[in-house]
């Protein structure tokens, strides 16, 4: 271990970890499920594009949809089968709607092609690398699932000069990364030193935090060449991106920017292990480890095939009746809830957590201006202000206190003593301005329209019809009769709305 | 010396920045508040506000002081962002309870039933329907405001409006529900 000097971020809570449960439990590998379900969408960016038919049997890692531009990700299938449906699926999501999915039938069988090797990994190219995590399909594990081909190509232009690999898993119950570090320290190490070669980084650091004394134990056995393996305090959230920087390097990302920005690239280890996969063998990103736990009898990890039916999963470990429970996707802080089991696990789906529900959840009441949420924010906003503004939907107000850097830790509604559900407010008016700058984008292309509109009618006033490009022949049918039925109906349309909204 | 011929230099700037500001033809500056009113309104082109249009209604805000309160699509939000521009009053001081993003609706041709008699294609105020005579017409219904003009023209009654449905891209986060109680109590006098 090094002695390199740590820093603090403000705020942050210390957490029951929740992580014994787990953390000293192999992995399981389960059978394949009869069906697997694959969101087109699994990750920020545009959604895939299907290049598979229904009827049409593929093998495992075969593609089954097409990245659709610059940020998109290919999908690749889990096991060999039948494309049986491209239709609307429950998947995971707070709004608990459907989404287009392609299903699959697995026949049992797993036939896979031969996969694509590479040579000798310490010669290869910075663009081979990349290609190679483009055609895995690999996005972020960690979280919000930003394709790691983009993020590591975009590390190149810049001048990266540290990289971090974040084994640092701060929510509660999750152990993922940890057994994933414990059973596969030589891959999260290879994969480090070859990320770190084509990045050309000077530094790489695995932050691991000081609560997995086991997956370092795992890790310096390895025997790491030139990558500094760096404990950190278990303080929630630690195992956010601009967080971790901050404690390892002192750096702070400014405002707006990303840590590309101020030359630090960071990289779940989940997804370091499966961009080591896809560079020397060829495996394309198809299963990954997910943590089954809290109030269960038999908690633990499983390497869990993408697409797998959330109930499928809970059924290998035993749990069949959920009625008394909420089922989360991520940990108690910053997880959201599975509206609906059917729906498929998916590439960024790291915990699927089961909590009694309480009994009577207590209504929140008014602020009482403490301002215990001001400490504990690891951003240093202000939530109690925020909130004034959201609860207000004062939106200028709202984007003064910086709201978009908000990153819904839920570290001040914990502390709330009044129990003011604080995130829920801040993810309601971010949504909220998202959507009133939508509608302005929107409002902006129907003013243009309606200009052109109206240039074109008095240019055809001026010169008469053969003038200009006419969307449709319309010269027959352009009488004043007819010019004059059309104002007609207009001015009734007119009355009868004005009638139904009783002006 | 120096430093007098300066601060002379300065004080002429100055004042020939503030002759022409001063003699601004107050034709352009209504002009910019037009365009100013015609960015809040919502581009609905719907005609519910009994003007052609809503650069014609921004017109007739600024000329013919007419009221603020007539475009139902823009609804609360735009009525306190013009009071707001304007100094008018025309709004209650109490915020609305939402950020209230306008709701989406668009028109659908039954492409069966359609005659190809191009009326609604004339009607629309933002060249969002495809067709020609006798030909089958289409809605491109991402560029559709929902402004209902088209329908009533139609002689075969073949256009209905309809809300666009929430997908997972346009769903957006709603009010906390424990809203009613935490107001109440938050903000009695």
């Amino acid at each position: 271990m090094s002695a390199r000097q740590l820093h603090t971020f403000r705020g942050g809570i210390r957490l029951d970890p929740h992580k014994r449960e787990t953390q000293d439990l192999t992995s399981r590998a389960l059978p394949i499920p009869e069906k697997l379900i694959l969101p087109l969408q699994q990750h920020v960016g545009a959604a895939a594009e299907p290049c598979v038919k229904v009827g049409q049997r593929v093998l495992k890692n075969d593609v089954i949809a097409h990245a659709n531009n610059y940020v998109g990700m290919r999908l690749h299938a889990p096991s060999s089968g039948l494309i049986t449906a491209i239709d609307e699926y429950p998947v995971i999501h707070p709004s608990g709607l459907t989404a287009a999915c392609i299903e699959l039938t697995t026949d049992g069988e797993d036939l896979a092609p031969e996969l694509n090797v590479a040579d000798d990994l310490n010669t290869l190219a910075s663009q081979a690398v990349y290609q190679r995590i483009a055609e895995a399909g690999i996005v972020g594990l960690g979280g919000a699932g930003f394709p790691a081909h983009v993020k590591v190509l975009e590390g190149t232009g810049q001048t990266v000069d540290t990289l971090i690999i974040n084994g640092v898993e701060c929510e509660p119950y999750i152990t993922c990364d940890d057994r994933l570090m414990q059973e596969y320290p030589a891959e999260v190490l290879a994969g480090a030193a070859l990320l770190a070669r084509a990045i050309d980084a000077a530094t790489c650091i695995v932050a691991v935090e000081d609560d997995m004394p086991a997956a370092m134990n795992a890790l310096q056995s390895a025997r790491p060449e030139r990558i500094e393996l760096v404990s950190i305090p278990a303080i929630y959230p630690t195992g956010g991106e601009k967080q971790l920087i901050k404690v390892l390097t002192g750096r702070e990302v400014p405002s707006g920017l990303l840590p590309i920005d101020i030359g630090v690239a960071v990289l779940n280890v989940a997804t370091v292990v499966a961009v080591h996969r896809a560079v020397a063998s060829g495996q394309p990103l198809i299963e990954r480890l997910v943590t089954v736990s809290g109030d269960v009898s038999e908690p633990g990890n499983a390497k869990v095939l993408m697409g797998t039916p959330v109930n499928y999963l809970l059924e290998q470990f035993g749990i069949d009746d959920v009625s008394e429970y909420r089922i989360l996707s991520g940990g108690p802080m910053m997880g959201t809830e599975i509206l609906n089991l059917a729906a498929p696990v998916t590439k960024t789906v790291n915990c699927i957590l089961i909590l009694r529900r309480e009994l009577a959840e207590e209504p929140a009441s008014a602020c009482i201006r403490c301002g215990d949420c001001v400490p504990v924010c690891p951003v240093g906003l202000q939530p109690q202000q925020l909130y004034e503004a959201t609860r207000t939907s004062d939106i200028d107000l709202a984007q003064d206190f910086h709201l978009f850097d908000c990153i819904d830790c839920g570290c001040c509604a914990y502390v709330c003593p009044s129990q003011i559900p604080l995130v829920h407010y801040f993810r309601y008016a971010k949504s909220s301005i998202e959507a009133l700058d939508r509608d302005r984008a929107q409002a902006d292309l129907a003013r243009t329209r309606y200009e052109m509109h109206q240039r074109r009618i008095s240019m055809r006033l001026e010169s008469g019809p053969a003038v200009g490009v006419e969307l449709a022949d319309v010269s027959g049918l352009e009488t004043n009769e007819l010019q004059g039925d059309i104002r007609a109906a207009v001015a009734r349309s007119n009355q009868r709305r004005r009638d139904d909204n009783g002006i | 010396m120096m430093f007098a011929s300066l601060a002379l230099v300065l004080l002429i700037i100055a004042g020939i920045w503030m002759l022409l500001h001063h003699h601004e033809p107050e034709r352009d500056s209504k002009r910019r508040i037009i365009a100013r009113i015609n960015e809040i309104l919502p581009q609905t082109q719907c005609q519910q506000c009994g003007y052609p249009g809503c650069l014609p209604y921004a017109q007739a805000i600024v000329s013919d002081g007419a009221p603020i309160d007539q475009c139902p699509p823009g609804g609360q939000v735009a009525r306190r962002a013009l009071a707001e521009l304007l100094g008018r009053s025309g709004t209650s001081r109490r915020r609305a309870n939402d950020f209230s993003p306008m709701s989406s609706q668009v028109v659908v041709i039954n492409e069966p039933v359609c005659i190809g008699c191009t009326k609604c294609i004339q009607a629309c105020p933002v060249d969002a329907i495809v067709g020609a005579a006798k030909q089958m017409h289409t809605i491109i219904s991402t560029q559709c405001t929902g402004c209902e003009l088209c329908i009533d023209p139609c002689p075969v009654d073949c256009i209905d409006i309809i809300d666009v449905a929430d997908d997972i891209e346009h769903w957006r986060w709603q009010r906390p529900r424990w809203a009613g109680r935490e107001r109440r109590a938050g903000t009695q006098p």
